[in-house]
C-alpha cells in the first residue's frame, strides 16, 4: 500500500509567527487539471490589523540596524530561496501554466533580485540623498529616512518575482512591511513566509497574507498607521479606491504598471528610485562657526 | 561556621592568560598564486616570514621575480575581456561568496594576522576581520549598479591594476584594494607587504574556493624589488599604493607619462585636538584609541595631541591614569591591548625618534611594564609633554605607540597648527558645541575628520587624504571612481 | 558647571571591558570577590520577618556544599526598615552587615521629615548603611540646591551610618544627567561632614524601575569617583543595582572597576553588587569550577 502523506498547512505570516486566518476561512488552490492541491488561509481584515500592528512593533528594530545588517538579512534571504529552489519552481507551477525551465527561471530572477535589493541597503543613501550648498555659514544635509509600515500589493503575475520585488524596495531603507500575495496564484507567498523566519529577519519586519484583495483594498487604504502603499498592476478600480482612501491620511502612494518581462529588469523595477517612494527626506541644517 | 577571611584587604585580583587556543595550519613553502593556480617561483628565490612576538619563522614565502610579476601581469591582462563583460550581477556575486567566506574563515584568518603581523588577536577578530568581509559585500553591492554612481556615463573598467599594501592592516588593506578593483570589472595582480603575506595567501585560497575566474586575481609575494617590478610593467593600466609617502613619491616618478592611473594612501601626523568643552573623559578614550590602536601602526593616527591649554593638567592625569590599565604582551592572549612592533628595522625606527625626542628636550611619560617577553619586538606605550611645533617628533611619521603632547589657545591657532604639516590624511576635534565642529572641519585639511571619535572605519565611509598623504578615495561611492574610465554616451573620454 | 559626557564613546569603552576574558585562576578569584560584594536584597511589599530570616541564612552561608577554600559570606542585606531588627538578630555574630533602604524608597515622594525620620528610625533599629534615594523631580527640574540640602539632611540623620545615594539613573536618561547627579551627591554628602573612605557611596538604581544598572551608566559615575580621589584622596564607594544576574555580568563590572579606579576599589568596603539571584549564578560557576560539572538550578537554595 502506498505511503500516505502528511499534507501540509499553510498559514499566514504575521508577527514573525504563522497564524491561522482569525476568519477561519480558507480557500482551495486548484492545479491546471482542477485538482484541490491545498488549502490556503483567506486573510481577513482583522488579519490585515494584526499585521500592521505587528508591523509598527517591528519599525524600531528595522529601522535601527544599520543598513548593512539589513544587506545581510536581505542576502541570507537570498541564500534560503536559492536552497528552496526546486519547491518553489514546483509552488509556481501549482497554478500557473510554465514549464519547470519557466518556473525555475522565475525562482532564479527573484534569488537574484533579493541580491540586488541586498547590495541598496547601504548605498541608495549615497546616492538619493546629498549635502546641500546652501547660501551661508550652516552644514545641510539631506538624509532619506524610512517611512514606516508599508503595504505592497503584490501583482498577481509574477507570483514570487513580483512579490519580493514589491517588498524588497521598501524593505531595504528599514520599512517594514506587509505584502498582499497574488490571488491567483498564491502558493508562492504561502511558503515565501518560511523563507524570512529562517533568514534572521525579525518578527514583524515582514508580513504575508495571501486571500482576496479585493476584501482588504478599503482597509488598507484607510488605516491610518500605514504610511505607504505600493501597488504593483492593480485594477484601475482599485487603484482609485486606493487614492481616494488614502486621503484621509496622506499616505503615499506608488501604483505602477510592469509587464512580465519588465519584473526582470533592474533598472525598471529595483533602482534607487524605486526605493525613494518609500523614504521621507530629512534635511537638517546647523550652523558652522567657532 | 567558619568564614573564609581572605577578602579582608583590597583584591590583587589580575587577568590569567587566556590563549587563542585554536591552532592554524601554515604551509611550509608557500607559492605564488598566479592565473588560478598557487606556482613555485620562476625566480627561484624564497624569504622567510616570522612571528614578530617570538621572531620564531612561521613559513618560507617565494619571492617573485621579473618573469613571475610578468607572469601575473599576463594572467590578469588575459583574464580581462571576460570578467569585465561578464556583467556586474556576476561579478557582485563572486564578491558576495567571497564575504561570506570570509566570515565563516574569521577566526582561522584572524590568528594569521596576528602571528604574522603582531596585533592583538583582540584587534584582529574583532576589527580588522568583520570590516574585511564588510568591504566585499559593501562593494558586491555596487558591482551591478555603477550607472548611479556616475549617471550619464559610459562606465568601463581601467583594465588590469596592480595593487601594492603594507604590513599594517594586511588583510584588510587587500579588501580595499580588491573589493572595488573587482566590482567595477578590473582584474589585479596584488603585491602583500614582504613581513605580512600570510593571510593575502589564505585569502587566495577563499579565492579558489569561490570559483572566481583564473587570473582575475593574482598574488605575487615579494619584497621592494616585487613592487617595483610589478608598478612598472607595461600591460599595468592602473598603480594602486598604500605605504610610506617617500615610496609613494618614487611611484609618481616612474609612472609620469606612461599613462597609468595611479592612487596613493601615504603617511600622516594627524592632529587629534580636544577643546576645554570637550566631553573629556571620553576625548581621552579617543586619545588612546587614535594613537595605541594597533601598537600605532596605522597610517591615520592621532600622533599629534593638541589640547587647550586649560585643560593640559587634567588631560595628562587621565592620560597617564588610562595608559596603567592598557596591557602589552602576547598578541594571542585575548587580553593584550598592544602586541608586537611589526619589525625589527620598525622598532629602531621607533626607538629612535624617542630618543631623538628625549634629546631634544621633550618630557617622557612612560608606564613600565613588568612582563614583556624576552624575545620578540615590543615597544612601551608613551606619550611626551613639552613638545614644541618645530621638534622632529612633531612633525615626522614615527609609526609606533608615541604620541606627542602640544597645546592651543584659541580654535584658529589649533587649526593652524594642524595644519602646518606637509601631510593631510586625518584629524580629530572633540568638543561638545556643534557650529565649531562643523567649521573646524572645514577648515582642516584632512580627508578624514573624526569629531568626538577617532579611528572609525567603514566600507561606506570614503578614506584617504590631503596633501602628501595621497590621493584618491578608499571605501562608499568614491572609492569607485579610481576603478572606472568615464566616457560620454557617445564615446568621448573623460 | 554641567560637564558634557559623549554616550557613544562612553558605550564603546564600557562595551571593551565585556571583551576581557577571565578564565581559570583569575575566574574563580573574581567570582569569590563578587560574592563577598553582594547586597543580598529583598524589597517586597511582602516581606516578613520569616522572608527575611531565610535571606540572612543565605547571605551567611550562601551554599552548604562541599568547596575549598570556603566561601564568602556576602557583605551585607539589603531590606526595608521595618525588618531591620529582625535581620539584626538573625545576622549576630557574623561579618554580614545591615543596609536598610530609607527616605521613602523607592519614589522617595514624601514629605522631608517623613523621610528623614524614616533614616532615624532604620539607623535606631540597627542599620549599619542607609541606602536614600534623590528627589529626582527637584533635579530634573532644576531644583539642585534642594536635592543637595536632603542629602546633607540625610547623612546627617546617619550618624555613623554609611550613606549610599541611590540616584535612580534610569529616569536620569542622559549619561550627563548621571554625572551631573553624581557630582552633585558626592559635593553634598561632603557638606556635612568630612568622608573616610567607604562611609559614602553612590548607587546607580532601586531596582524597582527599568533599565536598572547598565556598564555605561556605571562607568559613568566611576569616572566621576575617580575625578573626586585625585582631586581630594578620598575613596567614595560604587554599588551598582538591579539587573545584574548572572556571573560573567559581575566579573564585566569588576574588569570595569580594576581598569578604571584600580585594585584599590576591589572590595566590599568601596564596591557592592545590589542584587538577589546574582547569588546562586556565581555560586553555579564557583562550583562548576572546582568540579568541572555543570549544576541544576536546584542545586543551590532560594534566598
Amino acid at each position: 500500500m502506498a505511503r500516505l502523506t502528511v499534507p501540509k498547512t499553510y498559514k499566514l505570516y504575521i508577527g514573525g509567527k504563522f497564524p491561522r486566518t482569525e476568519s477561519g476561512r480558507s480557500i482551495a488552490v486548484e492545479n491546471l487539471k482542477g485538482e484541490t492541491m491545498a488549502h490556503i488561509c483567506h486573510g481577513s481584515r482583522k488579519d490585515f490589523r494584526d499585521a500592521v500592528e505587528a508591523a509598527d512593533k517591528a519599525f524600531p528594530l528595522w529601522s535601527g540596524i544599520t543598513g548593512y545588517l539589513r544587506g545581510q538579512i536581505l542576502y541570507r534571504m537570498a541564500e534560503m530561496l536559492e536552497s528552496r529552489r526546486e519547491e518553489f519552481a514546483g509552488a509556481i507551477q501549482v497554478t500557473q501554466d510554465v514549464t519547470i525551465a519557466m518556473a525555475r527561471n522565475e525562482v532564479d530572477a527573484s534569488v537574484d533580485r533579493l541580491v540586488r535589493f541586498a547590495g541598496w541597503t547601504d548605498k541608495y543613501q549615497q546616492v538619493i540623498g546629498c549635502a546641500n550648498p546652501v547660501s551661508g555659514s550652516y552644514y545641510n544635509f539631506t538624509v532619506p529616512q524610512p517611512q514606516g509600515v508599508v503595504v505592497a500589493i503584490a501583482p498577481n503575475t509574477p507570483s514570487l518575482l513580483g512579490l519580493v520585488t514589491c517588498i524588497g524596495a521598501p524593505l531595504c531603507s528599514g520599512n517594514t512591511v506587509i505584502a498582499i500575495g497574488s490571488d491567483d496564484h498564491p502558493m508562492a507567498t504561502a511558503i515565501f513566509g518560511e523563507v524570512c523566519q529562517t533568514s534572521d529577519v525579525p518578527a514583524g519586519a515582514i508580513n504575508l497574507i495571501t486571500g482576496s484583495r479585493h476584501e482588504l483594498i478599503e482597509h488598507i487604504a484607510s488605516h491610518r498607521q500605514v504610511a505607504g502603499v505600493y501597488a504593483a498592476n492593480v485594477s484601475k478600480k482599485h487603484r482609485t479606491a486606493i487614492e481616494e482612501g488614502v486621503a484621509d491620511s496622506v499616505k503615499r502612494v506608488r501604483c505602477v504598471t510592469i509587464d512580465d518581462d519588465a519584473w526582470h529588469d533592474n533598472a525598471r523595477v529595483a533602482s534607487p528610485w524605486e526605493i525613494e517612494p518609500f523614504v521621507e527626506m530629512k534635511t537638517i541644517w546647523h550652523p558652522s562657526s567657532c | 561556621m567558619a568564614m573564609d577571611t581572605t577578602q579582608e584587604t583590597p583584591s590583587d585580583w589580575d587577568y590569567s592568560p587566556a590563549p587563542e587556543k585554536t591552532k592554524v595550519l601554515i604551509e611550509t613553502k608557500n607559492k605564488l598564486f598566479i592565473d588560478g593556480k598557487f606556482v613555485s617561483p620562476k625566480s627561484r628565490s624564497w624569504f622567510a616570514t616570522i612571528n614578530p612576538a617570538t621572531e620564531e619563522k612561521l613559513a618560507d614565502i617565494a619571492c617573485a621575480g621579473k618573469a613571475d610579476v610578468n607572469a601575473a601581469v599576463l594572467a590578469a591582462k588575459k583574464a580581462l575581456p571576460k570578467w569585465s563583460k561578464c556583467g556586474g550581477a556576476v561579478r557582485a556575486k563572486y564578491l558576495y561568496r567571497i564575504a561570506r567566506r570570509i566570515q565563516e574563515r574569521s577566526r582561522e584568518l584572524a590568528i594569521l594576522e596576528t602571528m604574522d603581523g603582531g596585533k592583538p588577536i583582540k584587534e584582529s577578530r574583532d576589527i580588522d576581520l568583520p570590516l574585511v568581509a564588510q568591504h566585499f559585500f559593501y562593494y558586491a553591492g555596487w558591482a551591478d549598479k555603477l550607472e548611479y554612481a556616475f549617471p550619464g556615463r559610459a562606465i568601463t573598467p581601467v583594465g588590469v591594476c596592480a595593487q601594492i599594501i603594507p604590513w599594517n592592516f594586511p588583510l584588510l588593506m587587500a579588501a580595499w584594494k580588491l573589493a572595488p578593483a573587482l566590482a567595477c570589472g578590473n582584474t589585479c595582480i596584488l603585491k602583500p607587504a614582504e613581513t605580512t603575506p600570510l593571510t593575502a595567501l589564505r585569502l587566495a585560497e577563499i579565492i579558489e574556493e569561490v570559483g572566481l575566474p583564473e587570473g582575475v586575481v593574482n598574488i605575487v609575494t615579494g619584497a621592494g624589488d616585487t613592487g617595483r617590478l610589478l608598478a612598472d610593467h607595461k600591460a599595468v593600466n592602473k598603480v594602486a599604493f598604500t605605504g610610506s609617502t617617500e615610496v609613494g613619491k618614487l611611484l609618481m616618478r616612474s609612472t609620469a607619462g606612461t599613462g597609468k592611473k595611479l592612487t596613493l594612501e601615504l603617511g600622516g601626523k594627524s592632529a587629534n585636538i580636544i577643546f576645554a568643552d570637550a566631553a573629556i573623559d571620553q576625548a581621552v578614550e579617543g586619545i588612546v584609541s587614535g594613537i595605541y590602536f594597533n601598537q600605532g601602526h596605522v597610517c591615520c593616527a592621532g600622533s599629534r595631541l593638541f589640547v587647550e591649554e586649560s585643560i593640559l593638567d587634567e588631560v595628562v592625569q587621565k592620560l597617564k591614569h588610562r595608559l596603567r590599565s592598557l596591557r602589552v604582551g602576547d598578541p594571542l592572549d585575548k587580553n593584550t591591548d598592544l602586541g608586537a612592533i611589526n619589525s625589527q628595522a620598525q622598532l629602531d625606527i621607533v626607538q629612535r625618534y624617542v630618543r631623538i625626542a628625549v634629546d631634544e628636550g621633550a618630557q617622557l611619560h612612560e608606564v613600565h611594564q613588568e612582563r614583556l617577553p624576552t624575545k620578540g619586538y615590543w615597544c612601551h606605550p608613551c606619550f611626551f609633554t613639552d613638545v614644541q611645533p618645530s621638534h622632529t617628533i612633531a612633525r615626522e611619521e614615527i609609526f609606533g605607540p608615541v604620541l606627542s603632547v602640544m597645546t592651543f589657545r584659541t580654535p584658529q591657532e589649533a587649526i593652524s597648527r594642524a595644519n602646518n604639516s606637509p601631510y593631510g590624511l586625518a584629524a580629530g576635534v572633540w568638543t561638545d558645541k556643534g557650529s565649531k565642529i562643523f567649521e573646524i572641519a572645514k577648515e582642516l585639511d584632512a580627508g578624514i575628520v573624526w569629531c568626538n571619535t577617532y579611528n572609525k572605519f567603514d566600507a561606506a565611509s570614503p578614506f584617504g587624504g590631503f596633501k602628501e598623504s595621497g590621493f584618491g578615495r578608499e571605501g562608499g561611492l568614491q572609492g569607485l571612481r579610481p576603478y572606472v574610465q568615464l566616457k560620454n554616451k557617445s564615446g568621448g573620454q573623460l | 558647571m554641567r560637564k558634557p559626557v559623549d554616550t557613544v564613546m562612553v558605550e564603546q569603552r564600557a562595551t571593551s571591558f565585556t571583551r576581557r576574558s577571565i578564565k581559570t585562576a583569575s575566574k574563580e578569584q573574581g567570582l569569590r570577590l563578587a560574592l563577598s560584594m553582594i547586597d543580598l536584597t529583598t524589597l517586597e511589599g511582602k516581606d516578613s520577618p520569616e522572608k527575611v530570616r531565610s535571606l540572612c541564612a543565605k547571605a551567611i552561608l550562601p551554599w552548604e556544599g562541599d568547596i575549598k577554600p570556603l566561601l564568602p559570606s556576602v557583605a551585607a542585606i539589603c531590606v526595608y526598615p521595618s525588618l531591620v531588627r529582625i535581620a539584626k538578630r538573625a545576622l549576630e555574630g557574623s561579618t554580614v552587615a545591615i543596609a536598610s533602604v530609607a527616605t521613602g524608597f523607592p519614589s522617595g515622594q514624601y514629605p522631608l521629615d517623613v523621610r528623614i525620620e524614616d533614616v532615624t528610625e532604620a539607623v535606631k533599629a540597627g542599620a549599619d548603611e542607609i541606602d536614600m534615594v534623590i528627589n529626582r523631580g527637584a533635579f530634573l527640574s532644576g531644583s539642585f540646591d534642594e536635592v543637595a540640602n536632603e542629602i546633607i539632611c540625610f547623612r546627617e540623620a546617619c550618624g555613623k551610618a554609611h550613606l549610599k545615594i541611590i540616584l535612580e539613573t534610569g529616569e536620569l536618561e542622559t549619561l550627563e544627567n548621571v554625572r551631573a547627579a553624581s557630582e552633585l551627591a558626592i559635593r553634598a554628602a561632603a557638606l556635612a561632614g568630612p568622608i573616610q573612605d567607604g562611609e559614602v557611596f553612590i548607587k546607580t538604581s532601586t531596582g524597582k524601575i527599568s533599565p536598572a544598572a547598565t556598564m555605561p551608566v556605571t562607568l559613568v559615575m566611576l569616572d566621576v569617583i575617580a575625578e573626586y580621589f585625585e582631586e581630594t584622596g578620598i575613596r567614595i564607594g560604587m554599588k551598582p543595582a538591579g539587573g545584574i544576574r548572572t556571573a560573567k555580568q559581575a566579573l564585566h563590572y569588576l574588569v570595569m572597576v580594576k581598569e578604571t579606579l584600580g585594585n584599590a576599589w576591589l572590595h566590599k568596603s568601596l564596591f557592592r553588587f545590589g542584587a538577589s539571584s546574582l547569588t546562586n549564578d556565581v555560586l553555579r560557576q564557583l562550583v562548576r569550577q572546582q568540579t568541572g560539572q555543570y549544576t541544576a538550578s536546584y542545586d543551590f537554595s532560594e534566598a
